[in-house]
């Protein structure tokens, strides 16, 4: 019998029967998504990853999402990948504005090392325990982390334009260039 | 000794800093550093509708731009709930398959020039700008088509497409013996890349690798065979595999894999054909799609979709969804999490080149610096994906 979702869940309740598991339910939350809290984190990962029958060797991919003005506010997304069973399971743990932190999972996956830098960069999520927990993609004298909500879009000004006769300045709004909100969709 | 090699070097294929610690010659240890190309893509996409990113995802991986667009929009419809007809996942699956010939062309003449023979670049070039030509054809431009839309494509193909396109696969593999004929048993070329840059399955899976550099290290990992797409299912089709996962195993897999892939575009075609040269090419929804031209003149109700959908974009419901697509150089996906207006709440993007070059390290850990050069083009990075 192939491996489901599902059952992957099942077992997580079994096996880590003290863990509050919350299975994410949504109207289109079209892959099984499993949220869990951020100390069992490690444990469960290494579980899925030697378990024979899981057997979630690779980490495809993780990253940040930001909730804002949720509470807690950030989410980090982690998708395992089972290249035996051909089987995704994601799995989230969310964290909150004041001091956000995560254990790091490079001693599970080496793959998570500029996954988790890379969330680091762009949300100021801290891995605890990360070997080179640094900036990759942004310089490394940036300030402030530029995927967070409150982190305005930015604007700059053309090169060699400062002394051109009649420029234009650019006005503080399109610092705001976040679209209206407009509300069709009852919440 | 700590060398700096790039950002400013003709073999990083793009903008790559790698920090090299050596002894002699040999490396100590190896450090990328990206970042050069950084443009924001993903906080952008978050202020523009899905259909205003799409060409966005061309200038990802330039070398592939209809891939990008298909993971995009496959990533999109699944959020949807929306799948295509038959007829445009024919067409996708044609027009990807050529991108992937066109990719592993182009990687092949640069990571030949990378590592000394030049001659072959010419000739790779001169196949890569007929699938240049046929994208320009399709969709009026040469490299950033965008030509897929989220339900869709953004209009039908043109009269005589496929006869171009059947043309280029008949004549495909004759091309591909004469670039085997100048490398695959190249004495230069085997010292270049036989044995040098050895990844071992279990590292590369462990590192996250995907495509033709994890095949190459012997893992039967191929997303269009493992999970699915587009009808990807129906084809027949092998997955070429390697052994050894050094750079000579990583391109015998792609040449194999570009034979591959015109065996799978004459299919594609055929089934084009069958189910009509002209016809339907976007799905009947128009809550999320875009009406006919043709009905937008004739439909009150028709001109109001278009018109709602152009203004504002189309309203996904409160969710989030992941899909994939084996793109030229790997696993290539796109995460979207929707609150339910026209624009993504976030984008993630899991590019391949960003994941395949972590393994770089481990690839020229203990070798000469030579090598580096070899192992970056052997695992076919592009860094407008890396660095997003």
């Amino acid at each position: 019998m192939p491996l489901t979702a599902e059952r992957v869940e099942q077992r997580l309740r079994e096996r880590f029967p003290g863990t509050a598991f919350e299975r994410q339910v949504g109207e289109a939350v079209r892959d099984h998504t499993l949220v869990l809290p951020a100390d069992q984190l490690v444990e469960v990962c290494t579980f899925l990853r030697d378990d024979p029958d899981m057997d979630f060797a690779m980490l495809a991919w993780m990253g940040g999402v930001d909730y804002l003005p949720r509470a807690p506010r950030f989410e980090a997304v982690y998708q395992l990948l089972s290249l035996s069973n051909a089987l995704r399971f994601t799995l989230k743990v969310r964290v909150g504005e004041e001091q956000p932190r995560v254990p790091t999972v490079v001693g599970v996956w080496p793959t998570a090392n500029w996954h988790e830098r890379e969330t680091y960069d762009f949300y100021g999520i801290e891995f605890t325990g990360h070997p080179d927990l640094t900036r990759i993609l942004l310089p490394e004298d940036w300030v402030g982390w530029p995927l967070r909500k409150d982190s305005p879009l930015g604007y700059e000004e053309v090169a060699f334009t400062h002394n051109t006769p009649g420029r234009k300045v650019p006005s503080p709004a399109l610092k705001k260039l976040a679209p209206k909100k407009v509300k069709y969709r009852a919440q | 000794m700590t060398l700096n090699m790039g950002p400013q070097h003709p073999s990083t294929h793009g903008v790559l800093r790698v920090a090299l610690e050596l002894d002699g010659e040999t490396i100590l240890a190896c450090k990328p550093i990206i970042g050069y190309l950084h443009t924001g893509m993903e906080k952008q996409a978050e202020y523009k509708t899905y259909t205003q990113s799409i060409p966005q995802t061309d200038r990802m991986d330039y070398i592939s731009p209809l891939s990008n667009n298909l993971a995009f929009c496959l990533a999109a419809e699944k959020l949807l709930g929306i799948e295509p007809p038959a007829r445009v996942q024919a067409i996708r699956v044609l027009l990807t398959e050529l991108t992937r010939i066109s990719s592993h062309a182009v990687w092949m003449g640069t990571h030949a020039i990378d590592i000394g023979a030049l001659t072959v670049f010419w000739y790779t070039f001169r196949e890569r700008e007929k699938v240049l030509s046929i994208y320009d054809m399709v969709a009026g431009a040469r490299m950033t088509a965008s030509y897929f839309r989220v339900g869709g494509l953004s209009m039908d193909i043109p009269e005589g497409l496929l006869e171009r396109c059947e043309k280029f696969v008949d004549e495909m593999p004759a091309h591909i013996d004469e670039y085997e004929k100048l490398l695959t048993k190249n004495p230069i070329w085997l010292a270049r890349t036989r044995g040098v840059a050895p990844l071992s399955a279990k590292d590369a899976v462990a590192w996250g690798v995907t495509g033709p550099s994890l095949r190459g290290s012997g893992v039967n990992w191929d997303l269009r065979k493992a999970q699915p797409y587009s009808g990807y299912e129906t084809y027949d089709f092998d997955v070429p595999l390697g052994s050894n996962g050094d750079a000579f195993d990583r391109y015998t897999v792609r040449v194999a894999e570009m034979r591959e892939s015109t065996k799978i575009a004459k299919q594609a075609i055929r089934r084009v054909r069958e189910l009509g040269e002209k016809g339907p090419y976007r799905v009947r929804d128009y809550k999320y799609v875009l009406p006919p031209r043709e009905e937008v003149k004739t439909s009150m109700e028709a001109l109001i979709h278009h018109f709602k959908i152009v203004a504002h974009g189309f309203f996904p419901p409160v969710g989030e969804a992941y899909a994939a697509v084996e793109a030229p150089k790997g696993e290539l996906g796109f995460y979207f999490v929707s609150d339910g207006t026209p624009r993504p709440w976030r984008m993630k993007v899991r590019s391949p080149s960003f994941i395949n070059l972590q393994a770089l390290p481990i690839m020229v850990q203990g070798k000469l610096v030579a090598d580096v050069i070899a192992a970056i083009g052997s695992i076919d990075i592009v860094l407008g994906e890396i660095d997003r």
